[in-house]
């Protein structure tokens, strides 16, 4: 790789209050630096007035992330020598998402489609019982197991251009999370969670372009996961029961 | 009808034409070696209550599948929503069956 002195950020600044504009910085380049270092230099160094959200910087906790030339990413996890183009960087606010300032996404309707998909437990036992004994080699354990690992980071939200299209689509993430309690030998409530996933904007609202897993940080397969939500209403539809 | 009965609507209509597509296309294949007339295809047509059943199924199944992916498209593209999207696409719909079936009544009665 060239040796390089600075790299050309250029971010995206305003929201509601302000107009859109891009903003063109010098950041100093070393060699072990990530998106977020990077946003973080701006706002220590050049202008503390800009606007960005991060919590853990291990990519845990999903707050960071941002699009990165044009692509949704984990920005504490992505290293600016893989997404270089050429010596440059845009960096911008989540797509599909309202911006509520410069790179910070409103997440509101990502968490609310996540109620709506019924992503929530519906307990079988009381606390007075004994806890159920799940076996962990179960096929539903392990299509579980597969989705359980989402960060809520809304990558795979911003990467739909299903959700870009059609504003009522509950997108990858809250299907995904669907999918899981579906799955859930643990959750008493089955039914409900394949209502609320065949209403508008439902699973069946995919168009299995898979945008979703190819761009999951965690390397998740939403994809899969809503493809067995539409495999499961129709079973259901036919009188079929799990 | 709900986003989930359009669904499946949309899915079975696909699984029915599939054996009409291929058959469809496989007998023009066929017939066609060697030149054809129309009056030679209605010769085979007019009055065959197999290739009534055939085309008319065909046509439901068209009006039916079609009209449903046309409305996604409808909102995703063209960002119709609500009555105005549903109105159009069963209009869409009726249009394409309408026409079918003139032409089914046409080269079979």
């Amino acid at each position: 790789m060239p040796e390089r002195d600075h790299l050309t950020v250029t971010v995206q600044r305003g929201g509601p209050d302000a107009p859109l504009r891009p903003q063109t910085f010098e950041v100093p380049a070393y060699d072990n630096q990530t998106v977020l270092d990077v946003v973080s230099w701006i706002q220590q160094n050049a202008d503390p007035t800009l606007t960005y959200r991060f919590a853990c910087r291990v990519g845990m906790c999903g707050s960071c992330a941002m699009m990165v030339n044009g692509v949704p990413r984990w920005t504490c996890r992505t290293h600016v020598s893989k997404v270089l183009d050429g010596n440059a960087i845009e960096v911008g606010p989540l797509r599909n998402l309202p911006v509520i300032k410069d790179l910070a996404a409103d997440m509101d309707p990502f968490f609310d489609k996540w109620v709506a998909a019924e992503g929530m437990h519906h307990p079988t036992r009381t606390r007075d019982d004994a806890i159920e004994a799940i076996d962990p080699v179960a096929m539903e354990r392990q299509e579980a197991n597969a989705g359980i690992e989402c960060i809520n980071c809304s990558v795979c939200y911003s990467a739909c251009d299903t959700v870009a299209g059609n504003p009522d689509y509950l997108g990858p993430a809250a299907l995904q999370r669907a999918w899981t309690l579906y799955n859930d030998a643990k959750d008493a409530d089955r039914d409900a969670i394949l209502d609320a996933v065949s209403g508008k904007g439902g699973c069946h609202s995919c168009h299995s372009m898979g945008s979703c897993t190819a761009y999951c940080p965690n390397e998740l397969d939403p994809l899969s996961a809503i493809a067995g939500l539409k495999r499961a209403t129709a079973k259901r539809f036919f009188g079929g029961r799990k | 009808m709900s986003e989930f009965h359009l669904y499946m609507a949309q899915r079975l209509s696909a699984l029915v034409m599939a054996p009409f597509v291929v058959v469809h296309i496989g007998v023009m294949i066929y017939a066609i070696q060697g030149g054809l007339s129309a009056a030679e295809i209605l010769g085979r047509t007019q009055g065959s209550a197999f290739w009534f059943v055939f085309y008319g199924l065909f046509v439901v199944a068209v009006s039916i599948h079609a009209a449903i992916g046309l409305r996604t498209i409808l909102g995703e593209w063209a960002g119709l929503r609500g009555g105005q999207r549903d109105v159009i696409s069963a209009l869409i719909g009726l249009g394409l069956l309408l026409l079918g079936a003139q032409a089914v009544w046409a080269v079979t009665a």
